[in-house]
């Protein structure tokens, strides 16, 4: 029972830092991002060749991703999204898939399809709390979501950048005259969002061991469901959409089925949606009249 | 792209502005010289020129629709001017967007109020103050002393702006949640948190009632008289335009119909044949 909660606020964990990208890209450039999710494989395999191949040890493996995912989330909103600043949101989205696609055949030239065995970076024991046994992934995972959100927080609310990220979110116009850097605003949220994903990929692929140039895609869906589960655009919102669909995911699939577990999840969304469209801590969306 | 880079080499115009004595002899602001745009086939301003004195307070005023919150656009790089040029303390502005604008000393209030709705009050003034602190990414993630320095000086500067108009009680409210006539005010402060050399102001008294109006112009008159600053404002309070501004330009259908001081403009015959209409002869 406690395991079983422990294992969900641990993938929960990892969906809130994917969301967390989602939510901050979608925020302030008012875009969906679908190529989050393949960025996060990107990071996976980076940490992988970084070890595996340069024999590198764990802190600077990760290091060396986030560093790669942040350089590569700039360029692809330098050269994919900036050129559709003013399109319409149907354009950018189409781009955004074509993106996503572009990550996974890229992959899929670079390292195959066939599956690499993630290595163990996490390499301490375990502990046991009462009855529950907590692996060390998990406790770093949660660890990692704990610091990540602290320090999300205080970033965007207490420096000048954060504020920054907050008044182009609200009035990209405005911010300019009072000469806020529109784009450069912009970039460091990808920058952020990416470095993150980094991350995510990393745990996500020392929880589930396998890497393929999918990988990223279906907790890549999962986080924009918790994202707008928790309410697009609410950092808060994609930290608690993140761990209730992590632990509605483990119970569904402990209690009810393995194979239904997906499904469930993503009925659950619909129900909240249909409850509350803006999502659990989703503002109401005032219309201009 | 080549007609553009031809017309901005037109020699500036001497200012027809009568100078405030205070300023004699300084080079103005602001200097805008046969400054024109079109939208397609409309020409929404025509000729364009002004001069404004380094601490002169002047008044654009005009029909509705005459072209007054374009102008401001102009000045502002919203819009990219199709004709004619702009200094700003005798540097061109051509080629700067809004962001290198306001950097070089021209901030401005909205019409319809655009304040950052989810901020606080004292946070909306600190993004004014954004370019004016002084740390990096680094500093701001790792919290390290020059970001509590920066930020404490951030702190202390914002609310020494918001005593302009007596709203440090305010400075942790949203700035959503504030009555009208202050979130006008914060607007004000917001703008002149940027630093400016010359503040905007687009119908800062729009909604204000009489003794709200006659307190904002004392208001803008001492940030004048504080700051050292050039003041433009577009305001239909004829109360307001009359008591402060020093020189007043009279903007119909896009073009200058007439300027001079608020006298002047008052007796104007084609001033008043724009707002009421030619006499008809009985």
């Amino acid at each position: 029972m406690l395991t079983y909660l422990i294992n969900g606020i641990s993938l929960g964990s990892v969906y809130a830092i994917i969301a967390l990208g989602y939510t901050m890209v979608y925020g302030i450039a008012k875009m969906l991002n679908f190529a989050h999710g393949d960025v996060i494989m990107v990071g996976g395999y980076m940490a992988f060749c970084a070890t595996s191949y340069l024999g590198w040890p764990a802190v600077p493996s990760v290091l060396f991703s986030v560093f790669v995912c942040t350089i590569l989330g700039i360029v692809i909103e330098k050269l994919a999204y900036k050129p559709l600043r003013n399109a319409t949101s149907l354009a950018v989205l189409i781009t955004a898939i074509g993106v996503s696609y572009f990550l996974q055949n890229a992959a899929l030239l670079i390292w195959t399809s066939n599956p690499k065995a993630f290595p163990n970076l996490v390499n301490f024991p375990g502990i046991t709390i009462g009855s529950a046994q907590v692996s060390s992934v998990a406790l770093v995972t949660i660890i990692a979501c704990i610091v990540i959100m602290v320090a999300l927080t205080l970033f965007t609310g207490k420096t000048k950048m954060g504020k920054a990220m907050r008044a182009v979110s609200e009035d990209k116009g405005a911010a300019q005259l009072m000469g806020i850097n529109v784009n450069g605003t912009i970039s460091l949220t990808f920058a952020i969002g990416s470095g993150l994903a980094a991350i995510a990929g990393v745990l996500l692929c020392s929880a589930y061991p396998t890497l393929m140039p999918t990988t990223g895609s279906m907790p890549g869906i999962k986080a924009f469901t918790a994202a707008v589960f928790g309410g697009i655009g609410s950092i808060p919102g994609a930290m608690l959409g993140g761990i209730l669909l992590g632990i509605i995911e483990i119970y569904a699939k402990a209690y009810i089925s393995t194979q239904l577990s997906d499904a469930i999840v993503f009925a659950v969304l619909i129900i909240v949606l249909i409850v509350k469209p803006t999502g659990l801590l989703g503002k109401k969306i005032k219309e201009k009249v | 792209m080549n007609e553009k880079k031809q017309e901005t080499k037109l020699v500036s115009i001497p200012s027809p502005n009568k100078i405030p004595e205070r300023d004699l002899g300084k080079m103005p602001v602001l200097e805008a010289t046969h400054l024109g745009i079109d939208f397609g086939g409309l020409t929404a301003v025509e000729d364009f020129n002004i001069a404004i004195s380094p601490t002169e307070i002047a008044g654009l005023i005009g029909p509705n629709g005459a072209g007054k919150t374009t102008v401001f656009n102009l000045l502002t790089k919203v819009y990219q001017p199709t004709r004619g040029a702009i200094f700003l303390d005798g540097k061109d502005t051509h080629g700067m967007n809004t962001i290198q604008v306001n950097r070089a000393g021209i901030a401005r209030t909205f019409q319809n109020i655009r304040l950052f709705d989810k901020l606080t009050v004292e946070d909306n003034v600190k993004i004014g103050l954004h370019n004016h602190i002084e740390y990096g990414m680094w500093n701001g993630i790792f919290r390290l002393p020059k970001y509590w320095s920066e930020e404490k000086r951030a702190h202390e500067k914002a609310l020494e702006l918001l005593s302009i108009f007596d709203m440090q009680d305010m400075a942790n409210v949203q700035a959503a949640s504030l009555p009208y006539g202050a979130q006008r005010r914060l607007e004000i402060v917001r703008a002149l948190a940027t630093g400016p050399k010359l503040l905007l102001l687009d119908e800062p008294a729009a909604g204000m009632n009489p003794s709200e109006t006659s307190e904002l112009m004392d208001n803008i008159r001492q940030i004048r008289d504080t700051f050292g600053i050039a003041v433009m404002l577009i305001e239909h309070d004829m109360k307001l335009v009359m008591g402060i501004c020093e020189s007043i330009a009279v903007l119909n259908f896009g073009k200058i119909i007439a300027k001079g001081t608020p006298s002047e403009i008052q007796n104007n015959p084609e001033v008043i044949e724009a707002y009421l209409g030619k006499r008809k002869e009985v």
